[in-house]
């Protein structure tokens, strides 16, 4: 049996992974791959705590359906996010977000 | 569910079933004549106004504590509606102008709005979560609403990454909050903390990630680097609904839960939140002085008045400073969403198809030309800078006595100082409408006409006799659980 925390430190894991990878990519597809890192860590996470307090059914409730949320809304801004990027890239040829670079100043 | 629970999320509700009603009625109705929808969702954003303002003095807690109805929600349900109203008015002229004018616009607004108002009354962190969705979800889509242009769909693609971005961290916050407290109603949440049975390492943790997710959505210094871009490419009817209803709502979220769930923590979050305020006024009125484009200079603006709302934050969590503090914040947000909207409404009026007509030039001689609109710009950058006869000179006087009382004396004096540094780009706009030749041109829009008007009449009158409005705000209170 693994121990409850490991889920945690995975999650946390995770989820800087997706933060960093935000910052460092460049491509709007793997940045958009890292946001959904980050939710899914939050998933792990919620589900982890959930098992923690087991005993408690309100608790395990709560966390769980939390989960059946984020994965809904989650879902949504990809149909949102993808269209952008399909938008973006039948444009310019490129979805490479330095050439996003009309707007500065 | 109940009647009471219903009750308490009727604007709500009224509103959503509307948006899918004018989203069934768009599909059949012929191309070219859909801006009759936006008689429709006047209507429906006039009928939902009436029912919010029915509910005032009401407090009562529907669906087992997930929403509430207090002086609070209700004060900022009518702020969030009178947004839509204006921002329909506003653009039923220009997306015609701008051959944007399809019937989705109104839908994705009410949709937004309704996301607004959820977000006022949310007592859970899931329906906080779920009407922060709600209300950006549509507003990406309409950042990129004027999909020909590529400024159009950088902004909503830029919008889209960070406000996701943003999600994810407020996602993990929660996940964080619910870890420790093993709640995420606010009552549970409240009661986990001072049982002392809350592991405050993860608390205060998941405090701060929600503090950057909602810093991004108010676009607070240094989370604001995406706000001159995308209110600059969107469609400027859709960047004057950002710059003042996706502002206050996310205001709106962040008065409730930390000023509800965090006092506990302020010792640690209050003067972090006081810095961050007093960054976001100084980079964001330096930064708006070097700026000659109108809707980037406004752009700007907009991050530092969120830095001036925010100090209305900092005594969160002091209790005989609170209420005047929430009270000063949503008093200036209303003086804010007055002169915002206004001078993105004379904006709008002074821009052209092709873009142009954007820039501080084109507004030269404009004093003379056309010295109704001119005045009515000129009124509203008073009131951004805080000069009399407005009301946001009254604003920031409450706001500046509230942090005072507070003591943090400190910030008041950076709020003053910033202030001096924006009258110099406020007033250069008015400068160069009446001391500069020029030959501007404007478009004839009797709409956007009446609805800048009506905003330079409430910002002057309001100011002249606050105590309505004043009453008003002390009596929107957060309900305690």
């Amino acid at each position: 049996m693994i121990p409850v925390n490991y889920y945690l430190i995975l999650s946390g894991v995770l989820f800087s992974a997706g933060a960093v990878g935000v910052l460092i990519r460049r491509n709007s597809l793997v940045i958009f791959m890292s946001i959904e890192l980050m939710l899914n860590a939050a998933n792990l996470a919620f589900v982890a705590f959930a098992k923690m307090h087991s005993a408690n059914p309100a608790v395990v409730h709560n966390g769980q359906i939390f989960v059946f949320f984020v994965m809904t809304v989650a879902a949504a801004e990809v149909a949102v996010g993808l269209a952008l990027i399909v938008a973006i890239f039948r444009k310019k040829q490129s979805i490479d977000v330095d050439q996003l670079n009309q707007l500065k100043g | 569910m109940t009647q009471i629970d219903l009750y308490s999320i009727l604007p709500i509700s009224v509103l959503v079933a509307f948006a899918c009603l004018l989203l069934l009625l768009e599909v059949f109705y012929p191309k070219g004549k859909q801006k009759e929808i936006g008689f429709f969702a006047a209507f429906g954003f006039a009928l939902t106004m009436g029912l919010a303002i029915s509910q005032l003095g009401n407090t009562i807690s529907g669906f087992g504590g997930m929403v509430a109805l207090d002086g609070f929600s209700n004060f900022l349900n009518v702020l969030f509606l009178l947004t839509g109203i204006l921002s329909v008015a506003f653009a039923y002229g220009y997306n015609k102008r701008m051959g944007i004018d399809r019937g989705e616009y109104y839908v994705l607004i009410m949709f937004s709005v309704a996301g607004m108002m959820l977000m006022g009354q949310a007592t859970d962190l899931i329906i906080t979560f779920l009407a922060l969705e709600l209300l950006s979800i549509p507003l990406y889509i309409l950042a990129a609403f004027s999909i020909q242009k590529e400024e159009s769909e950088e902004a909503g693609i830029k919008y889209f990454l960070l406000g996701s971005y943003a999600t994810g961290f407020i996602v993990f916050g929660i996940a964080l909050i619910f870890g420790a407290t093993t709640s995420t109603a606010f009552a549970a949440i409240i009661a986990s903390i001072a049982q002392g049975t809350a592991n405050l390492t993860l608390l205060t943790i998941g405090a701060a990630l929600l503090l950057i997710g909602f810093g991004f959505k108010v676009a607070m210094v240094p989370f604001h680097m995406w706000t001159p871009d995308v209110y600059q490419g969107s469609p400027t009817s859709v960047t004057a609904f950002m710059a003042a209803g996706a502002k206050a709502a996310g205001f709106a979220a962040l008065l409730r839960v930390f000023s509800s769930l965090f006092p506990s923590l302020a010792a640690d979050l209050a003067p972090v939140i006081a810095v961050l305020a007093a960054l976001t006024m100084i980079i964001g009125n330096i930064t708006a002085v070097a700026q000659t484009d109108m809707k980037r200079m406004l752009g700007y603006s907009s991050i530092a008045q969120a830095g001036y709302i925010l100090m209305a934050f900092v005594p969160f969590a002091d209790e005989a400073v609170r209420a005047t503090a929430i009270s000063a914040g949503l008093f200036y947000l209303v003086a804010y969403t007055l002169a915002s909207f206004g001078s993105w409404g004379v904006l709008m009026m002074l821009e052209r198809e092709e873009g142009k007509g954007l820039s501080l030039a084109d507004y030269a001689g404009l004093g003379k030309k056309y010295p109704l609109l001119a005045f009515a710009m000129a009124v509203f950058m008073l009131s951004l800078t805080g000069l009399p006869p407005t009301l946001g000179l009254v604003g920031k006087f409450y706001l500046f006595r509230a942090v005072m009382e507070g003591n943090v004396l400190w910030l008041a004096i950076v709020g003053v100082l910033t202030s001096l540094v924006s009258a110099f780009y406020y007033l250069r706009v008015i400068v160069t409408m009446y001391f500069k030749e020029g030959a501007p041109v404007i478009i004839q829009d009797r709409l956007a006409y009446w609805a800048i008007g009506s905003c330079v009449v409430a910002t002057v009158a309001l100011s002249l006799v606050p105590a309505p409005l004043f009453a008003w705000v002390s009596n929107a209170l957060i309900s305690p659980f």
